[in-house]
C-alpha cells in the first residue's frame, strides 16, 4: 500500500482513523456520551443558535387553537382557556399549552396568499412562491446555511427533517438538503460492517472515479454527489450519531412528550439542539380536516400537539435551551372560517395565525387581530416571508445576506421580509 | 499474485470472462470508441426519419439564434446506456453493450431502437413506462387504502405490451368504471379504475385537477378556490371541468370484511346539487362567500348537455342522458392540449428537461422553450395516430440527444439548472429515477432476470418505499429522498440491494468474474463495462491493483471492493 493515501474527504487519515474507531467504541456504555453532552450543555448553548420548525402539515385550522372567536357562527364549539401569559387565551384542549404561552407568542394577522398544499407548503418554508425558474432554499437550508459555522466540530448533518421531507435547499445546493429521519431517529444504513482500513481503501478507489467524472465538465450533479458523498463518510463515522438515540432518554421524559410519532420527534428535536444542530424541523401531518373536523381536534390531535409541544417549550426552558432556540409553529395555510356541509373546514389563506417563541423573541405577546368571524385580519397583515425574517432575526441572522441564485441573480435572504415588529423589544 | 503491471483499456491480453457472455465475434478495435470516437452515425443524420429531421432542425435554428455550439456526439458506449435506461428503465448487460459496440452499421442506432421497441424487449419496456406511469397516476404512496397499485399496474403493463394509442389510454383511464382490484372473489375488474379511484372524495377535486394536469398541461388546482392571480385560471372553469365528474364515485367495498377491500367505481345519474337531474348543476363559493352555479363546460369553452342523467331509452323509444366522463374523454382527445402534454412529457423524460417548467402547466402564462418544435412535434405524433412508440422512436434518434454531456466553452452557458430555458446543446446530466437504479443493479449483477411480473414489482416497491415521504395532506402528496441526498448514499454504501450485488457468494455474480479466465485487467474491465459501459483507464487500474495489494492477494474481496466503488460512483447513478 502506497505510504500517502489521498482521503477522500478532506480529513487526514488520522483523524479519519480516530472517527472510525469513535464509531466503534459507540457499542460502549450508551448513556456515556449523553451525560457528557449534558456536561457540556452549558457550553454548546453560549455558543449556537438553533430553530425547530413544528410544521403542521395539511393545514391546521388555526381559529380553533390559537385565536378562537366563541358564540360567532363561525366559531365552532371550542371554549377559551386563558393562559400563563396575561391577557391571551388560547382552545380548552390545549390545557398544558395554556401553562407555557408565556414563552410563547401569537401572530394572528397572517394573511397569506396560497391556499393549494403544495404551493402553500413552498411559500411557508421558502417565502417565495413557486417559480418555475428558480428554486427557492427553505428555513432549514437557509439558517443551517448561516449558522452551520458556529459549531466547529458538527460532523451531523446541520438541517435534520424529522418524519417529513420538509422543503430541499433549493439553488445552495445539496449540501444543506434536509436529513430526514422517522421520529425514533432511526438512520438507516448506518453500518458497512467492514473494518476501517477496507473502508478507506474503497473511499479511494471511488474517489478516483468521481474525480475523473467530475473533471469532463457534465454538470453540476456530478460535483454535488462528491460533497454529498464526503458528507456521508463523516456522519458514518462521527460519534455525534448518538444524538439520534432518542429511545435512550429517561422513562419519564419519554411520557412527557408523549408516546406518539410527534412526541418522539419533538424530544429527538431537543437533543439534536443540544447536539449542536442549528435547524430541526418536526413534522405532525394530518390536519386537512375538510369533514367532521372538531371531533377530530379535540380527540385526536390537539392532545396529540399539547402534549408534545409544552413538553418542548418547558424542557428547553429548564435546561436553559430556549433564549438561544427559536421555535417556530404553523402549517401551510388555515381553514376557512365557514364550517362546511360536513362538518368541516377546507383550505384558507387570508386569516390565520402562527406561533413563535425562544431565541430572541419577545415572548406571552399576541400580534394583530382578525374580525370578529374570523375571515378578516383588521391589523396590519403579515406574509410568509415577514415570519422567516422575524425567525432570522432572533437568531441574529443578519437580513441584509444575500444569495446568489445559481442563474447569477441576486437574492435577499427571507425575500426582503419585514420584520414583525411587535415580536421584538 | 499482484495484478499485470501495465494495463491499458486497449489491453491486448482482454478476454472475455468465460461464463455466459455472447459468442459474439468481438473486434477489440471496435471498442476504442466505447471510450472516444463518436458514435457513427454523421451527426445531423436523421435516418430516413422526417419527424427526427425536422426536431434536427428545430433545434439547431435555436442554436444558430442564441449564439451557442453544440457538444460533440456521445460516445458509442454512453449513447447505449442512456438509450437503454430511458426506453426499457435499464441499463444495458455487458452482452448487450458488447454487441451493440462491435456493431459497425451505419444503422446501427435505428436497428437497437428497433429491437427496444420490439418483442424481444417488450417485458422490459412495459415494466418501465409501467414504473413511469404508476408514479404519475397514483404518486408512489403504497399506503393509499382507495388505490391498488397491483390492479394499476396490471392495466398499464398491458396497455403498454400492446403499445396502445395515446388517446385511447387517455379515454380508458378518464371513463373507467369497475372493480379497482384483479381478486377471486369479484367480478369487473378494470385496472384503468385506479386513477380516478382515490381522487373522487370532496367531490372530486383531485379528479379535476389530476385529470387538467397530466392530460391537458393545465394546472387548475390553484382556482378552485380563487380566480388565479398569475394565469388566467378562472374559479369557473374549475367547477366547470370539476361538473364532469359529478356522476361518479368510488365505491367502497368491504368483502364481508371489516376492512376496505376494494372500490368499485361507477356512474350514476346526478340529480345536481339543487335537485333538477335536467339541469344538473353544482355549486360553489366565491371569496366573499357567495354561492355560484356551473354546469359541465371544457376548458376551451365548449358546453356539453346539462342533464344529469346517464343515457337511456325512454319507453317512446327517444334516448335522453349522457355520460359526462365519456363527453370529457371526447373533448380531451379533440383539444390540440392533448398532443402537447404528452409530447412535451416524453421530451421531459428524454432530455431531462421539458419545453416547460414544471412539466405539467402549458398555460399561457409559461411559455415553452421552443414553441414550433412542440407544436409540431405534437401535429406529427397526432398524425401518427398517437403512437407512443413512434414518439420515442423520433425523438431518441434526434441529434440532441445523441450529443455529449460534456459542455463545451461554446455551449457551458446552456444551464437548465441556472434557471435558463433549455437550448439542448449538451445532454443534461440527471439522476436514474429509484426504479431505474433497481433494475440497473439486477442487470448489471445479472441476477435473476425473471421480472416482469407482480411478485417482481411488490418485491420493488418494498424497497422503494424506504424513500417515499408522504406530506399528511388530503390530497396524497408525496415526494422522495431518494434525490442525491445522505439517505440515499447511505442506501448504496451500506444497503441490503448493495450488499446484495457486491456478495461473493459461490455462483454470485462476482464469483464467476473471480473464476473467470480472464486475466486480472479484464476482470476489471468487465465490472466496468457491466456498469459504466466502458472500459477503465490506467490510472484505474492503477488504484484497482493497489487494492489487490491491500487485500493480500485476496482476489474476490479486492473485486469486491472495486466494484463496490463502481456501483456507489456518480458515474453509475447519473444518466449521462
Amino acid at each position: 500500500m502506497s505510504s500517502r493515501v489521498d482521503l477522500p474527504i478532506g480529513m487526514n487519515r488520522r483523524h479519519f482513523m480516530s472517527h472510525v474507531a469513535g464509531a466503534a467504541a459507540m457499542a460502549a456504555p450508551a448513556m456515556a456520551f449523553t451525560n457528557s453532552l449534558r456536561a457540556n450543555a452549558t457550553d454548546l448553548k453560549k455558543r449556537h443558535k438553533s430553530a425547530i420548525l413544528l410544521w403542521m402539515g395539511g393545514g391546521p385550522s388555526t381559529m380553533d387553537i390559537w385565536d378562537l372567536k366563541p358564540g360567532a357562527p363561525t366559531g365552532g364549539p371550542f371554549k377559551q382557556m386563558a393562559t400563563s401569559a396575561d391577557g391571551i387565551a388560547i382552545c380548552e384542549h390545549m390545557p398544558l399549552m395554556s401553562k407555557q404561552m408565556h414563552h410563547m407568542s401569537i401572530v394572528r394577522s397572517m394573511s397569506t396568499r396560497e391556499a393549494d398544499h403544495m404551493r402553500g407548503r413552498y411559500s411557508m418554508h421558502t417565502g417565495y412562491v413557486p417559480n418555475p425558474n428558480v428554486d427557492h432554499p427553505g428555513y432549514g437550508s437557509v439558517v443551517a446555511h448561516e449558522l452551520a459555522d458556529q459549531v466547529a466540530d458538527l460532523e451531523i448533518p446541520p438541517f435534520v427533517s424529522i418524519g417529513s421531507g420538509s422543503v430541499g435547499p433549493g439553488f445552495l445546493g445539496m449540501t444543506w438538503a434536509p436529513f430526514q429521519v422517522d421520529s425514533n431517529g432511526n438512520v438507516r444504513n448506518l453500518d458497512m460492517g467492514i473494518d476501517p482500513a477496507r473502508l478507506e481503501q474503497r473511499l479511494k478507489m471511488l474517489s478516483t472515479i468521481e474525480d475523473r467524472f467530475i473533471g469532463e465538465k457534465r454538470g453540476g450533479s456530478a460535483e454535488d454527489h462528491r460533497k454529498v458523498l464526503d458528507k456521508t463518510v463523516k456522519l458514518m463515522t462521527s460519534k455525534q450519531m448518538e444524538a439520534f438515540k432518542v429511545t435512550q432518554e429517561p422513562k419519564e421524559a419519554q411520557e412527557k412528550y408523549g408516546t406518539t410519532g410527534f412526541g418522539r420527534g419533538c424530544l429527538l428535536a431537543r437533543r439534536l439542539v443540544e447536539a449542536g444542530v442549528p435547524f430541526v424541523e418536526v413534522d405532525l401531518g394530518g390536519w386537512d380536516m375538510h369533514a367532521d373536523i372538531f371531533s377530530a381536534l379535540a380527540d385526536r390531535k390537539l392532545p396529540e400537539l399539547d402534549k408534545a409541544m409544552s413538553a418542548l417549550v418547558s424542557d428547553l426552558a429548564d435546561r436553559g435551551l430556549l433564549d438561544d432556540t427559536a421555535i417556530i409553529w404553523m402549517g401551510e395555510f388555515s381553514r376557512t372560517p365557514t364550517i362546511n356541509g360536513g362538518a368541516g373546514r377546507d383550505h384558507w389563506a387570508r386569516s390565520w395565525s402562527v406561533v413563535v417563541g425562544g431565541a430572541g423573541f419577545n415572548r406571552g405577546v399576541v400580534v394583530g387581530e382578525t374580525s370578529s368571524d374570523g375571515k378578516e385580519v383588521v391589523t396590519e397583515p403579515y406574509a410568509s416571508q415577514d415570519v422567516m425574517a422575524s425567525v432570522l432575526k432572533s437568531l441574529g441572522i443578519s437580513l441584509e445576506t444575500t444569495f446568489t441564485a445559481k442563474n447569477g441573480r441576486p437574492m435577499k435572504i427571507a425575500n426582503s421580509g419585514k420584520v414583525i415588529k411587535e415580536l421584538f423589544t | 499474485m499482484v495484478w499485470a503491471t501495465v494495463i491499458s483499456p486497449l489491453d491486448p491480453g482482454f478476454r472475455r470472462p468465460s461464463f455466459g457472455f455472447v459468442r459474439l465475434a468481438i473486434l477489440l478495435g471496435v471498442f476504442a470508441a466505447m471510450v472516444a470516437r463518436p458514435a457513427s452515425p454523421a451527426e445531423d443524420d436523421h435516418f430516413g426519419i422526417p419527424q427526427v429531421k425536422f426536431i434536427n432542425e428545430q433545434i439547431s435554428s435555436h442554436w444558430a439564434d442564441s449564439g451557442l455550439k453544440p457538444s460533440e456526439a456521445a460516445a458509442d458506449g454512453e449513447w447505449c446506456r442512456r438509450v437503454y435506461l430511458d426506453v426499457i428503465g435499464r441499463i444495458p448487460s455487458i452482452d448487450e453493450l458488447r454487441e451493440y459496440v462491435a456493431d459497425s452499421s451505419p444503422a446501427k442506432r435505428p436497428d437497437l431502437v428497433n429491437r427496444l421497441l420490439g418483442d424481444e424487449f417488450i417485458d422490459d419496456y412495459a415494466r418501465n413506462w409501467t414504473d413511469v406511469w404508476s408514479t404519475v397516476l397514483i404518486g408512489r404512496d403504497v399506503g393509499n387504502a382507495m388505490v391498488s397499485r397491483p390492479g394499476m399496474r396490471q392495466y398499464l403493463r398491458r396497455s403498454f405490451s400492446k403499445n396502445i394509442p395515446y388517446d385511447r389510454l387517455m379515454e380508458e383511464l378518464v371513463t373507467a368504471t369497475g372493480v379497482n382490484a384483479n381478486r377471486k372473489d369479484v367480478d369487473g375488474f378494470n385496472g384503468a379504475a385506479n386513477f380516478l379511484s382515490g381522487k373522487l372524495e370532496e367531490n372530486g377535486v383531485q379528479a379535476t385537477a389530476k385529470t387538467a394536469q397530466i392530460f391537458l398541461g393545465l394546472q387548475v388546482q390553484c382556482t378552485q378556490c380563487h380566480n388565479h392571480p398569475f394565469n388566467k385560471g378562472k374559479q369557473n372553469q374549475f367547477w366547470e371541468l370539476n361538473a364532469f365528474f359529478r356522476q361518479s364515485r368510488s365505491l367502497r367495498r368491504f368483502g364481508g370484511t371489516r376492512d376496505l377491500q376494494w372500490i368499485e367505481l361507477v356512474d350514476e345519474d346526478f340529480p345536481g346539487e339543487g335537485g333538477n337531474a335536467e339541469e344538473a348543476e353544482l355549486y360553489y363559493e366565491i371569496r366573499n362567500g357567495l354561492m355560484k352555479v356551473a354546469y359541465p363546460v371544457f376548458v376551451d369553452g365548449t358546453e356539453i348537455s346539462r342533464i344529469g342523467y346517464l343515457p337511456r331509452a325512454l319507453p317512446d323509444g327517444n334516448a335522453i342522458g349522457v355520460n359526462r366522463r365519456r363527453e370529457l374523454a371526447a373533448l380531451i382527445k379533440a383539444s390540440p392540449l392533448m398532443p402537447k402534454a404528452i409530447v412535451n412529457r416524453m421530451w421531459g423524460h428524454f432530455l431531462g428537461y421539458a419545453f416547460t417548467r414544471p412539466i405539467d402547466d402549458l398555460g399561457e402564462h409559461n411559455p415553452p422553450s421552443h414553441p414550433e418544435l412542440l407544436d409540431g412535434l405534437a401535429e406529427r405524433f397526432q398524425q401518427q395516430s398517437f403512437d407512443l412508440k413512434e414518439l420515442i422512436r423520433w425523438i431518441v434518434l434526434s441529434r440532441p440527444y445523441a450529443l455529449s454531456s460534456k459542455a463545451t466553452k461554446g455551449n457551458h452557458r446552456d444551464d437548465p439548472a441556472l434557471g435558463e430555458k433549455p437550448k439542448f446543446t449538451h445532454f443534461y446530466l440527471r439522476q436514474m429515477r429509484a426504479e431505474e437504479l433497481y433494475e440497473s443493479l439486477l442487470t448489471a449483477t445479472e441476477a435473476d432476470q425473471s421480472r416482469g411480473g407482480e411478485e417482481a414489482a411488490k418485491k420493488k416497491d418494498q424497497w422503494l418505499s424506504q424513500f417515499i415521504t408522504t406530506f399528511g395532506t388530503d390530497e396524497g402528496d408525496d415526494a422522495t429522498v431518494f434525490n442525491g441526498s445522505i439517505p440515499q448514499v447511505l442506501m448504496m454504501f451500506n444497503g441490503d440491494l448493495i450488499r446484495q450485488a457486491t456478495n461473493t457468494g459461490k455462483g454470485g455474480f462476482l464469483d464467476r468474474v473471480a473464476s473467470g479466465n480472464a486475466k486480472n485487467s479484464g476482470k476489471i474491465t468487465t465490472l466496468y463495462q457491466a456498469a459504466l459501459a466502458r472500459n477503465p483507464t490506467a490510472k484505474e487500474v492503477a488504484a484497482a491493483n493497489e487494492m489487490l495489494v491491500a487485500r493480500k492477494g485476496d482476489a474476490i474481496g479486492a473485486l469486491q471492493d472495486i466494484w463496490w466503488a463502481v456501483l456507489n460512483s456518480n458515474e453509475f447513478i447519473i444518466n449521462h
